[in-house]
């Protein structure tokens, strides 16, 4: 089967690559692209490890198909930072304490961030409900929660 | 998985000799890919075709007319969500989508894809048939119009023939005084599989008689059953409690559904009584507000 050309943004640069009509766009990042941030837990949509934003909307990478990433924006973890300047979702992560083993946290920090864009000011358990599909199996979630409840406020003082 | 090929016409035209030539090939929609591309990866489903039909225009997006409200097969459940003109005329056909799986799922998941993957407990389909929706079915030899109940025949099969999708959903916009609500049972808060699912479509007027009413239930059955009887029994009532506590009996005596790690056959029964009685108040409540 022959390999597709696609061309996309990534973290804002113009990005071009060759992949399988089948490949996943996790696949695609981590295998071809090299930018292993993008975690794999599942592959089947249940964990929310390999979250990015693609046209502006959180989805999971590995229900996403290469292929489909022609003429899109994509954003990943590793276009989170600004240079060696954590963002402040970062931060507030490891203020918190809020990983362990770090699997789970590029996919909670990308989603974090789509949920701050959307509603600066969530409370607990609007957080809770928006990052429902994301999981950890180490943190109890408690450390979490509190880190993103912390960024939201930092970027509120910021932007005010 | 092997290798496939993959097409994403832009137009219904470009469509054509790609539908044409999935009566010969073993090919598949892809619309969110959510339910797709895990059947994909298990082995479950083979095709060598994919045609993602989400660059086709007339198949996402909503738009919403006096007589007439048009919901893109391909509109992903987030941009449902996001509508607000959606959730004021039909609250129940968002509810359905909007608690599919998580807010990453939801950027992907399709009404389309929801109802073409013919589970028994998928949350879109019972409020989209209580709501009267139509689908336009887009073949390689024209389109015709089915009612959404037309389209799942079995667990995992539609009526649909290998060179036609979904295009676009129609729904009779709401009069005043008509409203719908979906309720589903899981044993989780979030991210879990329905083990029962009841959608109401309830008109009342102004004295708060019911003068029309659609009750669907999914989950349990192969697929939605449409509860007929309990929705004679609401018109003419001001859906009193009494009334309310028949259509609940009434509702628990519906399907044939199974035993399964959700819950036993038993519980399913008397959890669609629970729904409905709950469903048909919340429909009814927001109805009187519409009037
Ligand atoms: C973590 C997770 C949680 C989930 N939770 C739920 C849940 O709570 N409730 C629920 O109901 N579902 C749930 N799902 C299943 C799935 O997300 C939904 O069924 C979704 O609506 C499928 O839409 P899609 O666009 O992704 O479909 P796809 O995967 O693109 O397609 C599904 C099937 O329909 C066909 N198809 C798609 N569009 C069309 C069309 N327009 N015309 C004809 N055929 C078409 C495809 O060929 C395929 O066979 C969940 C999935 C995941 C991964
Ligand atoms: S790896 Fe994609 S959701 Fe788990
Ligand atoms: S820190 Fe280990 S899974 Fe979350």
């Amino acid at each position: 089967m022959s390999k597709t050309h696609v061309t996309t943004t990534i973290n804002g640069d113009a990005v071009e690559y060759l992949c399988e009509p089948d490949q996943s766009m996790l696949e695609v990042l981590r295998d071809n692209l090299e930018l292993t941030g993008t975690k794999e837990g599942c592959a089947t949509g249940d964990c929310g490890a390999c979250s990015v934003s693609l046209d502006g909307r959180l989805v999971c990478s590995c229900l996403v198909l290469g292929v489909e990433a022609e003429g899109k924006q994509i954003e990943t973890i590793e276009g989170i930072a600004n240079g060696s300047e954590l963002h402040p979702i970062q931060q507030k992560f490891l203020e918190n304490a809020a990983l362990q083993c770090g699997i789970c946290t590029p996919g909670f920090i990308v989603a974090t961030k789509a949920l701050l864009a959307k509603n600066p000011d969530p409370t607990e358990e609007e957080a809770r409900y928006f990052l429902a599909g994301n999981l950890c199996r180490c943190t109890g979630y408690d450390k979490i929660i509190r880190a993103v409840l912390d960024a939201a406020a930092e970027m509120r003082g910021a932007a005010s | 998985m092997g290798s496939v090929q993959y097409h994403a016409p832009q137009s219904l035209e470009e469509a054509v000799p790609l539908l044409k030539e999935a009566q010969k090939t073993p090919s598949r929609i892809l619309a969110g890919g959510t339910d797709l591309l895990i059947q994909m990866r298990a082995g479950v489903k083979t095709p060598d075709m994919l045609i993602d039909i989400k660059k086709i225009p007339e198949v996402t997006g909503i738009e919403i007319g006096p007589e007439e409200i048009r919901l893109g097969a391909a509109t992903p459940s987030a941009v449902m969500d996001e509508s607000v003109e959606l959730h004021r005329q039909l609250p129940g056909v968002v509810e359905g989508m909007e608690l599919i799986g998580s807010t990453q799922v939801q950027g992907r998941a399709t009404p389309g894809g929801n109802l073409c993957n013919a589970s028994p407990a998928g949350d879109g389909a019972p409020a989209m048939i209580a709501a009267g929706g139509q689908c336009v079915v887009f073949g390689s030899n024209g389109v015709r119009t089915i009612p959404v109940e037309e389209v799942c025949i079995a667990p995992g099969r539609t009526s649909l023939a290998d060179d036609e999708f979904i295009q676009e959903f129609r729904f009779p916009t709401p009069k005043p005084g008509q409203a719908d609500a979906y309720l589903r049972f899981i044993p989780r808060n979030e991210m879990d599989i329905a083990v029962v699912g009841v959608a109401a479509n309830i008109t009342v007027d102004a004295s708060g008689t019911c003068t029309a009413a659609k009750v669907t239930l999914g989950a349990v059955g192969p697929t939605v059953v449409i509860a007929d009887k309990v929705a004679e029994l609401l018109v003419g009532t001001k859906l009193d409690d009494a009334t309310l506590a028949k259509a609940g009996e009434m509702a628990s005596g519906l399907g044939t559904p199974i035993s399964d790690k959700r819950g036993t056959v038993e519980f399913r029964h008397r959890i669609a009584g629970v729904l409905t009685r709950r469903v048909i108040q919340i429909a009814a409540t927001r109805a009187g507000e519409r009037l």
